[in-house]
């Protein structure tokens, strides 16, 4: 076999950013939210009003940055959140959110069955069906159809 | 409401003539096949044979009663009938991906054409050279154009596609028209101007299809994101959008001034309702399906039923809706599109069906078409 005795390094160019049909996203809102205080919710759950807890941890989703290490957070502080809820308050919790809170906890759900845990898909799944049950197959499909993800 | 099956292929895209006696449609490959009625059937009197690509829109010209069709093979055709047969005639759009949408102007003085190569093709007819020359509307757009409505005043020019937002250009043609007044839209309008640019902030989806409502004040669209928004040109830029529990709906309709009907993968039409202060509210699925009532099944049925299909239970598989697949297009069928008394929905199930309001307002409790 002839061997390529020519530099290789063209393989390591990524030709899809040379390409000036690419799609470039519109870059609008700099307001980065940084994801909810995570002190703030250990004192709720600690304290037992898992309402308010939840509440919180819906605010300022982390959906515009581009740093994964705050969405990692973000994600974990509302996992705990979820995790931490009794079965039979999952439904009034649901029902206390809007239209766009309900979106909210469909895509922070799908991402917490990304990286199953011990007892986290039981609990996710609970919360999937009464979410589900309000939200409806649009939610799951606003999940898939997101640009910016949480 | 009654359901015609056409064939077992998805019909593509359909377009009626003036007086609703004959219907165009495409039966997913190369052909358009026309039919006309005839009593309670539906009988195929031409077959339209020139594309070499799937057709991928239709439309028929009410008035001057020309076809205008455009397919994958980057081509469209205008048609006319000459001594009982469609000629056709080639219009060269300078695409180089397929073309995805056609829509006639409500003049019928030119037609656009949405394509896959990123813009949109305007086609007027240059009589001095006896044929069409196109004209492109290339920026700002990103992606392909799925879907496109032409306002009121022959000018103005709704387009959504797969960059997830919806724009409203101006197709001004100064060849076969005159200067439009102004609008709630913009008062300068030359050709391929953007005069509003909706979406893609936070969520969005590919928007799927566009329409103006009767006045061209009100544009609607959906989206692949399972939503339908409204935006009134008259009362300021900011859309109202619905984000629907349905999966998404692929086609929408002003069927009355403040009133939308909008059908996709649920497979059925839904009708929401746009009040005066702009926002938009779900009203009710037009497809309601009666009670389904359980029988006892026969000990002869059940071994049936094994036998045949190897299961002891009464499960029909079909659809409960009257449509078994995505519905791709609505059309009006009866009156115009500040009051429709039936419009008509085609799917991939190969079937058509007519909708009628004044039976939808007496079977489903509480419904009134504003």
């Amino acid at each position: 076999m002839a061997k390529n005795t020519l530099s290789s390094r063209f393989r390591k160019l990524d030709i899809d950013e040379f390409d000036e049909n690419k799609f470039v996203d519109d870059h609008d809102e700099p307001v980065d939210n940084q994801g909810p205080d995570g002190a703030e919710i250990d004192n709720l759950i600690r304290q037992g009003d898992m309402m308010t807890a939840f509440h919180i941890a819906l605010r300022n989703p982390p959906v515009n940055t581009k740093n994964p290490a705050i969405k990692e957070r973000a994600l974990a502080i509302v996992l705990r959140v979820l995790t931490s809820f009794k079965s039979s308050d999952i439904e009034p919790a649901v029902k206390s959110l809007d239209r766009s809170g309900v979106d909210l906890l469909m895509k922070y759900i799908y991402r917490g069955f990304e990286k199953p845990s011990d007892n986290s898909s039981a609990i996710l799944l609970q919360w999937h069906e009464k979410a589900f049950a309000v939200g409806g197959l649009g939610s799951i499909v606003r999940v898939l159809t997101a640009r910016k993800t949480v | 409401m009654s359901l015609h099956q056409f064939l077992l292929e998805p019909i593509t895209c359909h377009a009626w003539n003036r007086d609703r006696t004959q219907i165009a449609i495409s039966p997913n490959n190369h052909e358009v096949h026309i039919y006309q009625k005839s009593g309670n059937q539906w009988v195929k009197s031409h077959e339209l044979k020139e594309h070499n690509g799937h057709i991928t829109g239709i439309d028929w010209a009410p008035k001057s009663d020309r076809i205008v069709t455009c397919g994958a093979d980057r081509n469209a055709y205008v048609w006319s009938l000459k001594d009982g047969v469609w000629k056709p005639t080639l219009v060269i759009l300078r695409i180089n991906r397929a073309a995805t949408f056609v829509k006639w102007s409500p003049l019928e003085n030119k037609f656009a054409v949405g394509s896959g190569a990123r813009l949109i093709s305007v086609c007027y007819f240059e009589s001095d050279n006896d044929w069409w020359v196109s004209k492109h509307i290339k920026k700002p757009i990103r992606s392909t154009v799925l879907s496109l409505d032409w306002h009121p005043n022959n000018v103005l020019l709704a387009a959504g596609s797969c960059d997830f937002k919806c724009r409203v250009f101006s197709a001004y043609i100064k060849e076969v028209e005159e200067k439009p007044g102004p609008t709630p839209w913009g008062s300068k309008m030359p050709f391929g101007a953007v005069l509003a640019e909706f979406g893609g902030a936070g969520g969005g989806g590919w928007v799927h299809s566009v329409s103006f409502s009767s006045s061209g004040n009100r544009l609607a669209w959906v989206s692949h994101d399972s939503t339908v928004t409204v935006v009134d040109g008259t009362k300021g830029s900011t859309p109202s959008q619905l984000k629907t529990e349905f999966l998404p709906l692929l086609s929408v309709l002003f069927i009355s001034e403040n009133s939308v009907v909008a059908a996709g993968h649920d497979c059925c039409p839904m009708l929401f309702r746009c009040d005066d202060g702009g926002s938009l509210t779900f009203v009710s699925k037009l497809d309601l399906p009666k009670a389904s009532i359980t029988r006892n099944i026969s000990a002869m049925e059940r071994f049936r039923n094994m036998d045949k299909r190897a299961t002891t239970e009464d499960r029909n598989t079909a659809l409960e809706t009257l449509h078994q697949n995505s519905i791709t297009q609505v059309s009006i069928y009866e009156g115009d599109q500040s009051d429709c008394r039936k419009f008509c929905t085609t799917g991939i199930d190969g079937a058509m069906t007519i909708w009628d309001f004044k039976s939808l307002e007496a079977s489903i409790q509480g419904l009134r078409i504003m």
